[in-house]
């Protein structure tokens, strides 16, 4: 009744092609954006925005990385996390080597350093497929976090180990470090998270991002077709590990504001984001943020959520039974929906366009 | 005749032997070269010195190839329940680590609730054939003709169920496992060769001997029964093996179960050696380097993949982690299978993989 395209007539090719073609989607996006920069930050506390709203933001942007890997490329990566390291510890380097310079200008360049190593790392999936590939990634992870731990000059040789967010501003509001507001930190993170979202959704609507599909159909139909798999498959690797190093610069300095990274970009974390792209929808971006809300915000919902309700839990079984309700959920939505919650998405919009006199 | 003048010459380097063999003489040549600089020199460290110990101890040798030998036969036996469920029904089954760890758990756990050793291992076995049942009922079956990617998250789901579902009812404490009330051997040999002493741990001799005749059983039981036969009908091509009247259903359940039985021996034998805990788990992805050596499809080669990253892994940590810190451990094993790949994208002893457009 509400959501119907009667009456939008497009009349040239560029409206036709847009990512959004119809104008209640370009209006409900309005309408998100709007909530995620007024309402969230004016309405919600402390802990909501730190623990809720944070995560989400930072999974989403790994998610995206992974599934333009994953899910458009069609290459199985396991090392999601070592490239997140690879991020925060090059924000680190650079913050304490130039504290002068922009935070944010820095958390975005970190991305470049995890995208080179990521291409080293790709560069096997020239020759190997599939699942072999997923070992080769294995190789990354556990070698990058190995390297984390035993190369002291990553976190300035000091004694803990970890890296210690320092305090830097940005047009005299802090944004990193223990005076730096959640609003800010939340602020930053959306930021971020909308301006390489909107890249990515170009990337991939454009015509690397058709190579790249052609490429995860099919690899030796796409080389036929004069797609170049080298360039394809590197690029893929190098955007990925750009998303992903990004999104770990912001874990540790928006997120954890410090900490024992070595830790955190373990191999779960690794498995912890392809579930998201999974469950979520391969080869979508929406599916990327459903994933990441729905793996982010439901250890912590189950965690707070159940004791409010009057569910009691002690600390140690809340956590397993968290575990096996994500592992349940995870086969119902397989069984139920394969291609993610995304294609659920997109079966809502269908229904809706006819409802409610759908013959 | 003028076809014959026109075919390209013979790239010799696409041959991957041709390529191991400029490789290794490319070592070679660069050992000479190093043995050449100063015995303080880089390259002196990593191409002479380990060989100059490995001859200097030779009981050390001796005594690390068997360290690296029993690691690798049990990396083998978690990649022999990858490759079970792999070959008979394309699943990559990344829950057979937690399958270890939980049917050692449950083991353990009758134990201590006051039922004897061989009863607990018997109910145990039986606990891992509900799971087999209820996995192919809940899991499989609905996903039957999936991509592979989402059968092997769906084995993702089974693993945090499992976690979850062990540490809950068996708590997360590491458990010690009921190793002398199975009859296991405890203590060690101590063997004088190559003028020097080595030991042997008992548990790992015991270890060696019930993998060797587990794996011969398997085999036997592959090619001389009516199931095992099924089950090589299933592996080779699902269709016909339905068309022939084989219940895919039934073989399912069959094979989960069989890698269920594998996962135990696996269990009890790691948890003997160590203790029963979930770290288990980033043990068991160990595995995948073997089974990525040896090829998904092959029995032999997991066997052989997992010695080779055993072996390789305890030598390369042993001689050459030193020079880097040390730890090389963790990540020794996804380089060495990596190297194997690029040579043999399909495993030592996998299928080829051939593709068509």
């Amino acid at each position: 009744m509400f959501y119907r395209e009667a009456g939008q007539f497009k009349s040239t090719y560029q409206a036709d092609m847009a990512v959004f073609p119809i104008r209640q989607d370009r209006i409900g996006l309005a309408i998100i954006l709007a909530i995620a920069f007024v309402v969230i930050p004016y309405f919600g506390d402390d802990f909501f925005i730190t623990s809720v709203m944070i995560p989400f933001l930072v999974f989403s942007l790994a998610a995206i990385g992974l599934n333009i890997l994953t899910g458009y490329t069609g290459l199985i990566s396991l090392g999601t996390a070592a490239f997140m390291g690879v991020g925060a510890y090059a924000c680190y380097k650079m913050t304490t080597l130039f504290p002068g310079v922009n935070i944010i200008v820095l958390i975005l360049a970190s991305g470049l350093f995890s995208a080179a190593i990521g291409v080293l790392f790709g560069l096997p999936s020239l020759r190997i497929k599939g699942f072999y590939l997923a070992v080769a990634t294995l190789a990354a992870q556990f070698f990058l976090q190995w390297s984390f731990v035993r190369v002291p000059w990553l976190y300035n040789y000091n004694a803990s180990g970890a890296i210690e967010v320092p305090q830097r501003l940005v047009f005299g509001v802090p944004v990193t470090g223990a005076l730096a507001t959640p609003e800010t930190r939340y602020f930053v993170c959306l930021g971020i998270v909308v301006v390489l979202t909107w890249f990515a959704s170009n990337l991939v609507h454009g015509k690397i991002g058709r190579s790249w599909m052609a490429v995860r159909d099919m690899d030796i139909a796409a080389e036929l077709m004069g797609i170049k798999l080298l360039n394809a498959k590197l690029l893929a690797f190098a955007v990925s590990s750009f998303y992903a190093g990004v999104a770990g610069a912001m874990m540790i300095f928006l997120w954890y504001g410090g900490g024992e990274a070595a830790d955190a970009f373990s191999i779960r974390l690794s498995f912890n984001i392809l579930f998201m792209v999974i469950i979520g929808g391969l080869g979508s971006l929406i599916g990327s943020f459903f994933g990441a809300a729905f793996l982010s915000i439901l250890p912590t919902a189950m965690k707070f959520g159940l004791p409010a309700l009057g569910v009691p839990m002690a600390g140690a079984t809340a956590e397993h039974v968290t575990f096996m309700l994500i592992g349940g959920l995870i086969i119902f939505f397989l069984i139920v929906e394969p291609h993610g919650l995304a294609r659920l998405w997109q079966i809502g919009k269908q229904k809706l366009r006819t409802w409610p006199f759908p013959y | 005749m003028s076809d014959v003048a026109a075919r390209p010459a013979p790239n010799l380097l696409a041959n991957g032997w041709v390529k191991a063999g400029l490789i290794l003489a490319a070592i070679v040549v660069a050992a000479v070269v190093g043995s050449r600089l100063d015995s303080s020199g880089t390259l002196y460290k990593i191409f002479i010195d380990p060989f100059d110990q490995m001859a200097a101890a030779p009981d050390l040798l001796v005594q690390t190839i068997w360290e690296g030998l029993v690691t690798g036969v049990l990396y083998a036996l978690i990649a022999l329940g990858f490759v079970l469920i792999f070959k008979a029904s394309g699943v990559f089954n990344f829950a057979q680590g937690i399958m270890v760890v939980f049917s050692a758990l449950t083991l353990v756990g009758l134990y201590e609730m006051g039922v004897p050793a061989f009863l607990a291992v018997i109910l145990t076995l039986g606990v891992m054939f509900l799971l087999a049942v209820t996995i192919e009922r809940v899991v499989l079956r609905p996903l039957v003709n999936q991509p592979d990617i989402i059968l092997f998250m769906a084995t993702f789901g089974i693993t945090y169920f499992l976690i979850g579902l062990g540490e809950s009812v068996f708590g997360g404490n590491p458990k010690q496992m009921i190793a002398e009330q199975l009859y296991l051997p405890k203590g060690a040999i101590d063997l004088k060769i190559l003028g020097g002493l080595v030991t042997l741990q008992k548990i790992d001799i015991a270890a060696a001997i019930i993998a060797s005749v587990m794996i011969a059983v398997l085999a036997l039981f592959f090619q001389y029964t009516r199931i095992g036969r099924a089950l090589r009908a299933v592996a080779d091509s699902h269709k016909a093996a339905l068309s022939v009247g084989i219940s895919l259903n039934q073989i399912w359940v069959i094979v989960w179960f069989t890698a269920g039985i594998v996962a135990l021996i696996t269990g009890i034998m790691w948890g003997a050696r160590s203790d029963v805990s979930f770290a288990l788990e980033i043990v068991a992805l160990k595995a995948l380097p073997v089974l990525i050596l040896g090829g998904f499809t092959s029995i032999p080669g997991a066997i052989i993949g997992g010695l080779i990253i055993g072996i390789g892994e305890k030598m390369g940590e042993f001689y050459w982690g030193p020079l880097i810190g040390g730890g090389i451990e963790s990540w020794l094993a996804y380089f060495i299978a990596l190297g194997f790949l690029l040579f043999r994208p399909q495993g030592l002893f996998g299928d080829k993989i051939i593709e068509r457009i």
